[in-house]
């Protein structure tokens, strides 16, 4: 079966100049070793491949557990210069909770 | 020595609400107040602020959110500790004490300079971003160092009711109260790793009570439009209990905690600031009741040897124009019209960008199979090197209105003045932060 990051999973966004940083927090703990087995660095970049220009980097956090990922080249130059309406990036932690994974 | 202190955080930003503050200090029964206020970006316009009058370049808020706290700070006996100096902690400084003088009180307030960097740089360092010398980027107009903790202690073992600061690492301005209180030493890397998550999960203030974190139907949050800002009863051994004032707004647990935890953090095992190289990879997090959570488990590395240094550039300035288009074929009118202005205009900037708002416009993309909406925003924006150039942007969709496609409305045209950030390193040894203390 099909289902979005959203349905078993939380996120927030962040940034660094033209970094994004994004979280993804399972609801339940028992979700966490599907998020690590089908949410890896490449999938993330291949959902991401019209947004993220650079090299996606992920850490494990199992205490918590979440994953945390980080995108290079991801927000058109930064929040001080973009000329995008979010330049933040802080949207995006919904486009990574649009990922389809397989359960 | 105390055995336990608390520490409130009342502002997460320079345009965050009032009140949460407020609210802390008359019923959180705080030890310390934290409001933090100083982005990377609001830094550098404070210092163009300052350059125009040497008597501002301090947060635009900094009077009414002074006003209406001291008081209260006073009468409770809560320290309060903030960035909003920002360009001007001096000047900032007096402006406290012309409020007190207005309300008839007495108080003392040390300022803490030494960030201000700007006239040790020549421009050729190397931007940490790209490797270019920093002149590359733009006319340079700031250069502030994110200070840590050892600039503050000296402040707090004054008697200062209110310790204003410039640019200081966010974190900092949690972990020196808890350095004074507790007598930890700066070089136990694991404790000044575990004040610095603490101080981290506070320093975006309603970020961690469910604020930023509500999704109707899916993350539930009570009563935002009263969000209540959180604190931390912390023990010597650098154990904290978040918490936040009964009967306000929002929600602390762990998964809100967490989603904070993690919140622009580059790599979770080592988080750095001028006190530690923190490793935030064995916290542990635990709902120890209502509106609860309990944070152990933060460590740490030394601290590095050099400060961060946020550089402000001239970036020119960002003209836009939206106007809406809504019904029948309403992207294909506002498609059109986009291309009309890309024919017209791609030529004069290099930098110039369409958006779809309704579609495409944050995402800069679309998962998934959505239908089309039922009204649509153009927007277009675009950089320029002057004011004139950049207002073209906002006239040519005006000028839709009578040219065409049929059924715009509500255009709507903006210039803003664009300033750039870049980071470089700045060696220790080269800072020597200062104190300076006002009686009022």
């Amino acid at each position: 079966m099909k289902i979005k990051l959203y349905d078993i999973a939380h996120s927030r966004a962040g940034d660094k100049g033209n970094t994004l940083t994004l979280s993804l927090i399972p609801f339940q703990v028992k979700d966490y070793a599907l998020l690590c087995e089908q949410v890896t660095a490449k999938a993330v970049k291949e959902h991401f491949q019209s947004i993220v220009d650079g090299e996606i980097v992920r850490y494990e956090l199992p205490n918590l557990p979440a994953l945390q990922f980080i995108c290079q080249q991801a927000l058109t130059g930064g929040v001080t210069t973009s000329l995008t309406m979010d330049t933040h990036g802080k949207s995006l932690s919904y486009a990574f909770l649009e990922m389809v994974i397989e359960v | 020595m105390k055995e336990k202190i608390r520490i409130g955080c009342g502002a997460g930003f320079s345009g965050d609400r009032l009140e949460p503050a407020l609210i802390l200090v008359q019923q959180g029964q705080l030890d310390y107040l934290v409001l933090e206020c100083l982005a990377e970006r609001t830094i550098a316009l404070a210092q163009k602020r300052k350059r125009q009058d040497p008597t501002g370049g301090y947060d635009p808020l900094l009077e009414r959110r002074i006003e209406s706290l001291l008081p209260h700070l006073l009468e409770k006996k809560v320290r309060l500790i903030t960035n909003m100096g920002a360009a001007n902690p001096l000047a900032a400084a007096g402006k406290i004490g012309e409020i007190a003088r207005r309300l008839n009180l007495r108080l003392t307030v040390a300022a803490i300079t030494g960030d201000d960097v700007f006239q040790q740089l020549s421009g050729d360092e190397p931007a940490l971003e790209t490797g270019e010398p920093l002149k590359t980027s733009g006319p340079l107009i700031s250069a502030n160092a994110y200070l840590g903790t050892d600039a503050i202690l000296p402040a707090l073992a004054t008697d200062a009711h209110i310790i204003i600061t410039g640019r200081v690492a966010d974190p900092s301005l949690f972990v020196a109260p808890l350095v004074h209180e507790f007598g930890w030493s700066l070089d136990d890397a694991d404790q000044i790793g575990q004040g610095t998550v603490i101080g981290h999960l506070l320093e975006c203030a309603g970020q961690l009570t469910g604020g930023y974190f509500a999704d109707p139907g899916r993350k539930d949050v009570a009563d935002l439009a009263h969000l209540g800002h959180p604190f931390a009863d912390v023990t010597s051994d650098g154990t904290a209990v978040f918490g936040k004032v009964a009967g306000t707004g929002g929600l602390l647990t762990t998964a809100t905690a967490k989603e904070q935890l993690l919140y622009e953090v580059m790599d979770p095992g080592r988080y750095i600031t001028p006190d530690v190289v923190a490793d935030f990879t064995q916290v542990r997090l635990e709902e120890t009741g209502p509106n609860q959570v309990k944070a152990t488990g933060g460590r740490g590395q030394p601290r590095p040897d050099t400060y961060k240094v946020s550089v402000g550039y001239d970036a020119g300035f960002i003209g836009e124009g939206e106007i809406s288009y809504a019904g029948s074929n309403a992207l294909g009118r506002a498609k059109l019209a986009g291309s009309i202005i890309q024919e017209r205009l791609q030529d004069h900037f290099t930098d110039f960008r369409i958006d779809y708002i309704g579609s495409t416009s944050v995402h800069r993309t679309i998962f998934g199979a959505y239908q089309d909406p039922y009204e649509i925003r153009l927007r277009i924006a675009a950089r320029a090197s002057t004011a004139q150039q950049a207002a073209l942007i906002g006239e040519e969709v005006e000028a839709l209105y009578t040219n065409g496609p049929a059924g715009g409305g509500g255009a709507r045209k903006y210039v803003h003045e664009v300033v750039g950030i870049v980071s470089t390193l700045i060696g220790r040894h080269q800072i020597i932060p200062q104190v300076t203390v006002f009686q009022i």
